[in-house]
């Protein structure tokens, strides 16, 4: 019981506040040349501050179409999307959100520190404040005294944690991510995984985060969505009990195991559908 | 080693065929005038000979072989007489002297620079029109299409006269028509590199609520620079192309189209072949200096 309260005395300071992300009944259809492709339906959520939401799914179950959504990277054809209260474009403009890409995308003919500057250059900010937050965000990402490199000679790792570097530089309350790890081997993507926990723990931000991955959803989130395909909806809400304080051991452990069989249920429900 | 080998082998059998085509195409001449030497030669005259083919000449004569090498006017000459002429006309001439070719180069390679720097300016701003505006895009593409179907050699005149009538002479006509033909490729490799970001690099910068203008400085222009150098690169041999026939209508006085043209009118093929020559280490030159520049800026560019 201890365990699902901290989420929630965390949200107590603000529960006069509406939730930071709020989704009633939001479709998006997409008009092809095949017909239209109902890439979400009905989709309804809410999305706390400081919460770590997870979204699962097989491939076009409108998980990352959701994230772009809320990013304003694409606008629903029917419902009610709001971020901080605003339209998603509002949100969008007043940068609400940093946003990370399955790959990295960092600019080769930028040293790491120039790429995490980008977005500071864009917004305007100081000389002297681009530079201390630059360094802010590489130690946030562990990766100080790497600013002076170029792209090719990190890792592919590395290259991931400086895009997120880059996503948080700006200091959005919002943290934005579509299958960070996606093209990343087991042990490296653990690595980050425990990173992101306690990068999660020290900013208090809140984070959006969608996957492939049962365990990485489990491990990483306080709440669960698991999505499934044609139309794409949602077909559970897992909030999950596990504490704030995840050691990677914390994936043997019962509880964990049972959120993970509830998950590949959902989605064994959600194929059932078709 | 290897790689040198290869290509020691390849410039010796070009420079080995040359030898060998020397041979048919001077023979006539070669036994003319040992003929009027008052050496024996078979068939013993010119009417004779007018019509025996080359090969058979040869074959009756193989004692005129080598002098096919060293006749004072060739229909082809050999190597070693256009390396000879281009050693005469560049190192052992003055440079202000008429029959320098440096001096000739030095025309040639003003209006081609001067060519090169208006196309590349007019091909960027296009591409940049092109890239940003759809009307533009369905408007100039058609005919920046269409401009490079007309034979350069018959708009070339055309260029002089129309720019000569409205007061418009010197190395300008020149300039404009190597600029013609610089132009072109820079907007295609421009237009192309300036679309390279791919959907996920525009949708980051959305993201970050950029503007059209920041869009352009900060990632499609970088982005579209080893696009850029690969066009500059067919840009400034276009360009030297253009200033060459550039000279040949006015019957200009200097530069290599008018050693050509001089050359061609008074049957000095050495004089055609050297100035070729010239002209051809002078792109050859210009794209490996362009080639530097490329390695250095994408290299500190971390491309």
């Amino acid at each position: 019981m201890n365990m699902q309260t901290s989420p929630e005395t965390a949200s107590d300071g603000t529960a006069s506040m509406s939730p930071v992300i709020a989704a009633r009944d939001l479709d998006l259809t997409f008009q092809t040349n095949d017909g239209p492709v109902h890439a979400l339906k009905g989709v309804s959520l809410d999305i706390n501050k400081g919460d770590f939401v997870s979204f699962i799914g097989p491939s076009g179950c409108g998980k990352t179409t959701f994230l772009r959504c809320i990013a304003a990277l694409e606008t629903p054809t029917a419902g009610q999307l709001t971020v901080n209260n605003m339209s998603p474009d509002e949100a969008r403009r007043n940068r609400a959100y940093g946003y990370v890409f399955q790959a990295a995308g960092l600019y080769p003919w930028r040293t790491i520190a120039k790429n995490i500057k980008l977005p500071l250059e864009i917004m305007g900010y100081s000389k002297a404040e681009q530079d201390r937050r630059v360094e802010e965000a590489l130690e946030l990402v562990e990766l100080s005294g790497f600013g002076g490199k170029f792209p090719w000679q990190l890792s592919g790792g590395m290259q991931q944690r400086a895009s997120i570097a880059r996503a948080l530089s700006f200091d959005a309350d919002i943290l934005l991510m579509d299958e960070p790890f996606g093209a990343l081997d087991e042990i490296v993507r653990d690595h980050l995984n425990e990173q992101l926990l306690q990068l999660w723990a020290r900013t208090e931000k809140t984070i959006g985060f969608v996957t492939h991955s049962i365990p990485e959803a489990v491990y990483l989130s306080t709440k669960i969505v698991v999505m499934s395909p044609r139309p794409g909806r949602i077909t559970d809400v897992i909030d999950s009990p596990l504490p704030k304080e995840r050691p990677l051991d914390i994936r043997d452990s019962p509880e964990f195991i049972e959120i993970a069989h509830r998950v590949r249920e959902g989605l064994r429900a959600g194929h059932e559908h078709d | 080693m290897k790689s040198l080998l290869a290509v020691l082998t390849v410039l010796s059998v070009i420079i080995g065929l040359w030898y060998a085509a020397c041979v048919p195409m001077n023979i006539k001449g070669v036994l003319d005038q040992a003929e009027r030497g008052g050496e024996v030669v078979e068939p013993a005259t010119p009417k004779a000979r007018r019509d025996a083919s080359a090969i058979g000449l040869i074959v009756k004569n193989t004692f005129v072989i080598s002098r096919s090498w060293s006749v004072e006017r060739p229909r082809l000459p050999a190597p070693h007489q256009v390396l000879d002429e281009l050693w005469g006309t560049t190192v052992e001439k003055k440079i202000t002297s008429k029959r320098s070719l440096i001096y000739h180069g030095q025309v040639t390679l003003s209006a081609t620079l001067l060519g090169f720097a208006i196309g590349t300016g007019l091909g960027i701003l296009l591409a940049v029109g092109i890239v940003h505006s759809k009307v533009m895009d369905m408007s100039v593409m058609p005919w920046a299409i269409v401009s490079q179907t007309i034979p350069i050699i018959a708009l070339a005149p055309m260029i002089i006269v129309v720019l000569y009538s409205i007061g418009v002479q010197g190395i300008l006509p020149k300039a404009i028509i190597a600029a013609y033909l610089s132009f072109f490729p820079v907007v295609v490799g421009m237009v192309k590199g300036l679309r390279s970001p791919d959907g996920m690099q525009l949708d980051l910068l959305r993201t970050y609520h950029a503007s059209t203008n920041q869009g352009f400085w900060k990632l499609r222009l970088p982005s579209s620079l080893p696009y850029l150098f690969a066009s500059l690169k067919i840009a400034i041999a276009a360009s030297l192309v253009g200033a060459i026939v550039g000279e040949l209508p006015t019957g200009a006085v200097a530069g290599f189209g008018a050693r050509l043209l001089a050359g061609s009118y008074y049957g000095q093929t050495v004089q055609i072949w050297s100035a070729l020559f010239a002209a051809a280490i002078l792109a050859a030159l210009l794209v490996f200096i362009l080639g530097l520049l490329e390695r250095l800026i994408l290299k500190r560019m971390g491309v």
